[in-house]
């Protein structure tokens, strides 16, 4: 049977790409790019969509995500897909601290109701909203594989785990 | 007997060290193995003869999977590792990157070398930051050390290996999904067959395992398929970890034998919190039927014992639910989870998973029709064995379990508009 399995690179690619990004940035996605096989720059744009996230203060921006496509010579609409597919890239500005809170059922059976109830209050936003000052980002999210220590949130790439209300108030005092 | 297999260098200090896990006999199967020029297919055989069992969730065979694979067919070949693990409830792949990542390396390596691949990759949940940190460390260590990379001690055998991180979605836990998403896709199954030993990454062939999996087959090497085998029960070799979470006084990840005593573990894990009585038990991540908690304290964790009891091992993801739980309730966020994590491909699923998930929602805020429960029963069996992949199956298998168990939960819940419990 004649499978095919071609990435989907159907672009030209662009000329300038020491344009689209700084050398730190540009030398990060490299990095991911030597890992796949010759022609499969496309396998890095996971990769390249965090960093770039991560470079713009948490979120992405269609301008950014065109960019990505430049440079792994994709079609800008397979980044958008992707971008828009898996829930840790972010297309909104989201607050300098996104906390990631698992309300699944082993967290839920132990209380994570009450711990998005204080971060509610504390922070004064809604589940999915930021602070109008800017700091922080609240957000549901699907197990993380941590069950262990429900209930438990995320902040930036550290777990948080065995929450309780005075923990997270010195967790959050401890943010820089 | 715990901690044999995976778990086998926990007492140690910093455990996930490279000279840690030397002085535990770490690599020295893979020195044998490519001095010796051991045979590939001999490797194959002792692994099938092992009774391993894909510790993901499905439970297939792992020796049969690499069956699949002919050593020497020409072209690329990869090995990948599922260390995706999103399945509700588990949480020990986490551990095993944490802890014991060199034996995962180590069982990565001989897989290469069973099937003839040059290549691996390791599919790390974009959310286990600090896993792939430790992850990537050991890679380091291994590749300074010559287990890993050109000529691996000198044998003339290359492998290299590398991590992909994921980015947050259940699906990837799929093996098609992930390796649409190592394509740089978005992670949406593929059509079965053609199967990933034929038609895998890149189109190559390809043998795609459980972290567990891979991570068991260094020691099941060392000790022989006959002592891995006899570790456990009939149709279920080995030792498992057990991820045990919920209402109880000790959570964590327990590695036991197979066959173990449910009402054992239990106690490892502290016993029920507060005092309270046990209600009910998911066995095997949130796709797993709930087994009432009565029924489950008599029962073995094994991959018969549980099937027999209508439910399956999974992931041995084992969540222990209180006399204090309303089950309307937990059945609502599990069927929450499958609507939001589906990856809209297979319209049974798209559709049918926010249709469960609405009906439970209404039944839990006190709208419940008195038809919603034979409405349920309907839908589930118009997504199960509809889709392209299990997950209409996993969002269709907890609304049967929680129904045929406390159905007059939920008929009190219709009637009354509050519920039975608290």
């Amino acid at each position: 049977m004649g499978f095919k399995n071609l990435p989907m690179t159907t672009v030209k690619p662009v000329g300038n790409k020491e344009a689209l990004f700084s050398s730190e940035l540009r030398a990060e996605i490299d990095r991911w790019i030597s890992k796949y096989p010759e022609g499969w720059q496309q396998s890095a744009v996971m990769a390249a969509l965090d960093l770039v996230q991560a470079d713009n203060g948490g979120h992405l921006t269609t301008e950014l995500m065109d960019k990505v496509a430049a440079y792994l010579d994709m079609a800008p609409i397979a980044v958008y897909e992707v971008a828009s597919f898996y829930s840790m890239y972010e297309r909104k500005p989201v607050g300098k601290h996104k906390i990631c809170v698992c309300t699944n059922v082993s967290c839920m059976v132990n209380g994570s109701d009450r711990i998005v109830e204080y971060l509610e209050k504390k922070l004064g936003v809604k589940l999915g909203q930021t602070s109008q000052d800017g700091q922080y980002t609240l957000k549901e999210v699907e197990c993380l594989g941590a069950c262990g220590g429900a209930p438990m949130f995320q902040i930036g790439h550290k777990y948080y785990e065995n929450l309780s209300p005075e923990l997270i108030d010195s967790i959050l005092d401890g943010l820089e | 007997m715990v901690n044999e297999v995976c778990f086998r260098n926990m007492d140690l200090d910093r455990s996930w060290l490279l000279e840690q896990y030397r002085s535990r006999g770490g690599y020295d199967v893979l020195a044998r193995i490519l001095q010796e020029r051991t045979p590939p297919g001999e490797i194959v055989d002792i692994v099938k003869a092992s009774g391993l069992r894909g510790r993901g969730g499905a439970g297939f065979p792992t020796g049969l999977k690499w069956s699949f694979i002919s050593h020497n067919a020409p072209g690329q070949k990869y090995v990948v590792c599922n260390s995706d693990e999103g399945e509700p409830g588990t949480f020990k792949d986490r551990d095993i990157l944490r802890y014991n990542p060199h034996q995962l390396i180590e069982g990565m390596v001989i897989a290469g070398y069973a099937i003839g691949a040059t290549v691996g990759y390791n599919y790390i949940r974009g959310e286990f930051w600090e896993p792939y940190e430790r992850f990537e460390e050991a890679l380091a260590e291994a590749r300074s050390a010559g287990f890993l990379g050109k000529d691996i001690l000198g044998s003339g055998f290359d492998f290299e290996l590398h991590s992909h991180l994921g980015a947050g979605a259940y699906i990837c836990g799929e093996e098609t999904a992930l390796l649409e998403s190592i394509e740089g896709k978005k992670g949406q199954p593929r059509y079965k067959p053609p199967f990933p030993a034929h038609f895998g990454l890149y189109g190559c062939p390809t043998i795609i395992n459980n972290t567990e999996s891979l991570a068991s087959i260094p020691v099941i090497l060392e000790k022989g398929a006959e002592w891995f085998k006899n570790l456990g029960v009939e149709n279920s070799g080995g030792a498992k970890l057990f991820s045990i979470s919920g209402n109880i006084n000790n959570p964590g990840v327990f590695e036991i034998p197979m066959g173990t005593p449910f009402s054992t573990l239990l106690e490892m894990a502290g016993g029920m919190k507060n005092g309270r009585k046990i209600k009910a038990v998911i066995p095997g991540g949130s796709s797993a039927p709930v087994i009432p908690g009565e029924q489950m304290m008599e029962l073995t964790m094994d991959y018969d014992a549980i099937a027999k009891a209508g439910s399956m091992l999974g992931s041995g993801a084992v969540i222990v639910l209180d006399d204090s739980n309303c089950m309307v309730k937990v059945l609502e966020r599990m069927s929450y989870f499958y609507h939001e994590e589906s990856c809209g491909q297979c319209t049974p699923c798209r559709e049918g998973t926010g249709w469960l998930y609405r009906v439970v929602n209404r039944i839990e805020s006190g709208r419940g029709r008195p038809e919603d429960l034979a409405l349920l029963d309907d839908m589930t069996t118009k997504i199960a064995g509809r889709t392209i992949c299990a997950l209409g199956d996993a969002a269709a298998m907890p609304v049967q379990g929680m129904l045929r168990h406390f159905r007059s939960e939920f008929e009190y819940h219709i009637e009354h508009k509050r519920c039975l419990v608290g």
